[in-house]
């Protein structure tokens, strides 16, 4: 499919979304669509699938113009897209899920599974998306999960796929997987539109690259014409440092030390199994893993959110097992949490009163039970300029600002108290390169001030750019701990379950594709 | 799409500097600007209940109905007869409740009637001070996120501990007076600690808890008042013992006026809240746990004791009101006593917008459409259920201000978005 949007403009109240946005996809291309969030990368799609109506612009299809008043219409033309988060019944076998919705029948309105099995066959070899059409799709990993998102789209015969951000859950090998996939599609005359904001990726399966900033097509470029300087520059609108400037760590006492912690969630089922982990003074020690294998609950345990079923935590030689929050945070952790507005920040309230937060209740922020806000607004004034908060004033709700700035109310909240023990979680999700870059810096910088730091992230860059250590959870075991040194393939396999030695383990689930778990 | 149009890219340099000057002023402005939206909202939806009231005085009146099926022959009259009902209906409403010119000038020309005067803004006064009280109560509960609906039960048990410590000690006014409104605040007391204890232990939802603690202390209150030493000696009715003068709330302006020191007592817990919630570190507390209880819990506040604590607080406040009508006006208990004040309080602080400032007024409106509707009813006839359909009507437009936007094309502010108050129904 040839597809063309001229001049797509959407407003929502005074914000202009996307302002007349051009962008035409060859049939046969992969076409990258980079931005940060925020960019309007998803306002658009929303338009080209139907969800949004353009206020001004015309999307064509091979020439003519077309009018998406609902998703519906637009697979009807031939437009698919496997959205960020799956759109799966769990519990349904692989064949149900793709069949949903237009199911092959027999007479009487009976399933025709076989005719259904057949088809998932026939599309899985062509592509070479092997996956077991009896299989249930909770039992299957992330990637293959997409994999069978990505058949539901072939199955209704699309001839241009939209991928929004999905390799955000894939291990480095899935990602790979998933690449071979969309090239055999693009070989086939479909075309595809990745969305993403991750350079790397888009250097290595592009054909086109149009990038987007503030709304508006800020460039358009190809593999063969840029690197990851250029395109971060242009996402950006300046240029940016994307190397992490740090000097080796020189590790001191161990502060923080885990000796077989076991975490139990509601259900009762493990999440955390057995981690023996020591994280030393003036290092950085990274949790590595896909997402949901643990690493969240242990960094929320050691705050004391998270009933500690067996094990110990000690900081600084004391035992912190089953402490409060609050004897956490006082002990001298700092939490950067996962998602800064349902755990970091109160949005209604000032930013004043966010950057107190914990310390709200004891001098010099309060005496008696009652507040002194004349130094709650001074001392949020001060950490205004100190961390480069860019907002007008400190009595405006936090909920007001962009999600830069929010992050970086909460790590000034949370490196305003002593700290021995750096907890960040996600650190960066969501952010622009810009604040990327300060929050990376920032956690440099305790380091070298002798603060132990455990990063939690699923962003292996990020990691890699970061850490002095990596740990790597699979399944709430710590699978190995590994100097970055030794790359992304094998922190990659390790991921996937492989034990450190890499070859002997369980073997990546991307790679044969057939396993179910 | 979350970029503000003045935010630039963070900067490699630190010392970047802040736009001083006008700049916070104008945020500053901008949220009065937006304080005043919500006042604005709130006033309209008392104009949009007044309007409605007409409507229905003018179809329900026959005098009226005649004149609109003239209306081929006299077009003018109808409207004329309308407006004369609708005036007189509303004047009646604001001569019961605030006063009336006639007795404004017999007072002036004669120097004397003076009680007659004030006796409609006493009265409304009077009535003002439970739903304050109560409403106050109800108030810190919704903003912390809790729903209190059990006003009725905390009233009553605020008024049993009233009386009982009433007429069971004997002390001399100054001592006993202060004495009875402690035991209505702790007796209220204990009817919220309970529910907020159930929360915070077992996760019982407090709306189910203190809806059931409604009908135990209603029963309660039924079976003490069959029984010694409650019930009046002397008496087969239920109602109890006459607490002494010495317990009495003393009256402010004579004998001759009902208001009383209860509404001293409402004023000053007014105060109070606004001061809490405002400068005090566990109304902040509060304030975050009722926003998001998360980040609270992950910046170490502990909901649980922020749970009871509230409850137990708002308890207090709602059994001071019930202690205020012992001790004021009524002085013994009966059954079924404070009527719908507990669920009045529920309305009072939607309209107040949990607000102390904002309970206050919704209490002075409540109680003077009561005051004003008993003497409108008895001037005109009209029904005083007409005052509880407009109360009614001001409560649901308060409620769904998105809809009094469309009505009179507001706009909406930036960030003066009304609280949601379903906000919590889920946990």
């Amino acid at each position: 499919m040839r597809l063309e949007l001229e001049g797509i403009t959407k407003r929502f109240g005074s914000l202009v979304a996307n302002d007349g946005v051009d962008l035409t996809v060859e049939p046969g291309e992969i076409h990258c669509l980079l931005g940060e969030n925020g960019a309007g990368k998803s306002t658009l799609m929303n338009v080209l699938f139907g969800m949004l109506r353009a206020d001004s612009g015309d999307i064509k299809v091979d020439g003519k113009v077309v009018d998406f008043a609902d998703p519906g219409d637009a697979i009807a033309q031939g437009i698919g897209m496997v959205h960020q988060h799956f759109m799966l019944v769990p519990v349904f076998s692989v064949a149900e899920n793709v069949v949903l919705g237009f199911e092959p029948t027999k007479a009487f309105g009976f399933l025709d599974r076989q005719a259904a099995r057949a088809d998932i066959r026939r599309l899985s070899s062509e592509f070479g998306l092997e996956v077991d059409p009896d299989a249930i799709v909770e039992e299957l990993p992330v990637g293959l999960q997409q994999r069978v998102e990505i058949l539901k789209a072939l199955l209704r015969d699309v001839s241009l796929l939209i991928l929004d951000e999905p390799t955000a859950v894939l291990t480095p090998q899935e990602i790979e997987g998933l690449f071979t996939i969309m090239r055999s599609l693009a070989a086939s005359g479909r075309s595809i539109l990745f969305i993403t904001h991750k350079l790397k990726e888009v250097l290595a399966v592009a054909d086109q690259i149009t990038v987007m900033r503030q709304g508006r097509v800020v460039g358009t470029t190809t593999p063969a014409e840029s690197d990851e300087e250029a395109l971060a520059t242009m996402m950006v609108g300046r240029n940016v440092d994307l190397v992490v400037h740090k000097t080796p760590a020189k590790p001191g006492a161990g502060v923080l030390e885990l000796e077989g912690l076991t975490l139990a969630d509601e259900r009762g089922l493990t999440t955390v199994d057995h981690v023996d982990l020591t994280v030393r003074a003036g290092e950085v020690v990274a949790l590595a893993g896909v997402q949901g294998n643990g690493q969240n609950e242990l960094a929320e345990a050691l705050l004391g959110l998270r009933t500690i079923r067996a094990g110990a935590i000690r900081l600084g030689g004391h035992d912190i097992t089953g402490d409060t929050p609050r004897q956490a945070l006082r002990a001298g952790i700092a939490y950067i949490p996962e998602d800064r507005q349902l755990e970091g920040l109160v949005l209604s309230l000032s930013i004043a009163d966010n950057l107190v937060l914990d310390m709200h209740n004891i001098e010099p922020y309060a005496r008696h039970g009652a507040r002194n806000l004349t130094v709650v607004r001074e001392s949020g004034e001060t950490k205004l300029h100190e961390f480069d908060i860019r907002a007008t004033s400190v009595e405006v709700p936090v909920g007001t600002l962009s999600g830069g700035n929010q992050q970086k109310v909460v790590v000034a909240r949370e490196l305003s108290r002593p700290v021995k023990l750096l907890v960040a979680a996600q650190p960066t999700r969501g952010l622009d390169v810009g604040s990327i870059e300060y929050v990376h810096r920032r956690i440099v910088e305790e380091r070298d001030r002798g603060v132990a730091v455990l990063l939690v992230s699923s962003e292996l860059d990020e990691i890699l750019a970061l850490a002095d250590q990596v740990a790597v959870m699979f399944r709430g075991r710590i699978v190995g701990v590994v100097p970055p040194s030794v790359g992304r393939e094998q922190i990659g396999l390790m991921m996937a379950g492989a034990d450190r030695s890499g070859g002997g383990g369980q073997e990546p689930a991307a790679a044969t594709g057939t396993e179910s778990r | 799409m979350t970029a503000t149009p003045a935010e630039v890219p963070a900067g490699a340099e630190p010392a970047a500097k802040q736009p001083s000057g006008p700049a916070p002023r104008w945020s500053s402005a901008l949220h009065r600007m937006t304080e005043a939206n919500v006042a604005i909202t709130t006033l309209l939806a008392v104009v949009v209940g007044l309007v409605f009231g007409a409507i229905l005085i003018i179809v329900t009146s026959s005098n009226t109905l005649h004149a609109w099926g003239n209306i081929g022959s006299n077009p003018g009259h109808a409207f004329g007869a309308s407006l004369t009902t609708v005036g007189h209906a509303y004047g009646d409403l604001f001569t019961g409740s605030i006063f009336s010119p006639s007795s404004l000038r017999h007072a002036i020309s004669t120097g004397h009637g003076w009680t007659t005067l004030f006796t409609p803004i006493s009265e409304t006064l009077v009535s003002a001070t439970p739903l304050m009280l109560a409403g106050m109560g109800v108030a810190l509960g919704f903003s912390t996120g809790v729903f209190n609906i059990g006003g009725q039960g905390q009233l009553i048990a605020g008024a049993l501990a009233a009386t009982y410590v009433g007429f069971g000690v004997h002390l001399p006014l100054p001592l006993h007076v202060p004495l009875v409104i402690l035991a209505g605040a702790a007796g209220g007391a204990v009817a919220g600690f309970i529910p907020g204890f159930l929360k915070a232990r077992t996760g019982a939802h407090e709306v189910i808890v203190t809806i059931m603690l409604n009908y135990i202390f209603l029963d309660l209150l039924n079976y003490l008042l069959t029984t010694k030493p409650l019930q009046q000696p002397g008496q087969s009715n239920s109602i109890s013992q006459t607490i002494p003068s010495s317990a009495t709330l003393p009256h402010l302006f004579g004998s001759g006026l009902r208001v009383n020191a209860g509404l001293i007592v409402a004023l000053v817990v007014a105060a109070g809240a606004s001061w809490f919630m405002r400068r005090s570190t566990l109304g902040f507390t509060f304030r975050v746990i009722g926003s998001n209880p998360t980040a609270g819990r992950t910046a170490g506040m502990d909901a649980k004791r922020a749970t009871i604590l509230v409850l137990t607080i708002s308890g207090a406040l709602v059994g001071l009101a019930g202690m205020s009508t012992l001790a004021g006006t009524d002085f013994f208990l009966s059954s079924g006593y404070g009527g719908g004040t507990g669920f009045n309080a529920i309305t009072v602080a939607l309209l107040g917008r949990n607000k102390p400032i904002g309970v206050v007024l919704g209490s002075l409106l409540f109680a003077s459409l009561v005051t004003g509707g008993r003497y409108m009813q008895a001037a005109t006839g009209i029904p005083i259920d007409l005052t509880t359909v407009i109360q009614a009507v001001i409560v649901f437009c308060v409620a769904t201000p998105a809809l009094i936007r469309e009505i009179f094309r507001l706009r909406e502010a930036g960030t003066g978005k009304i609280l949601l108050f379903t906000k919590g129904w889920a946990g």
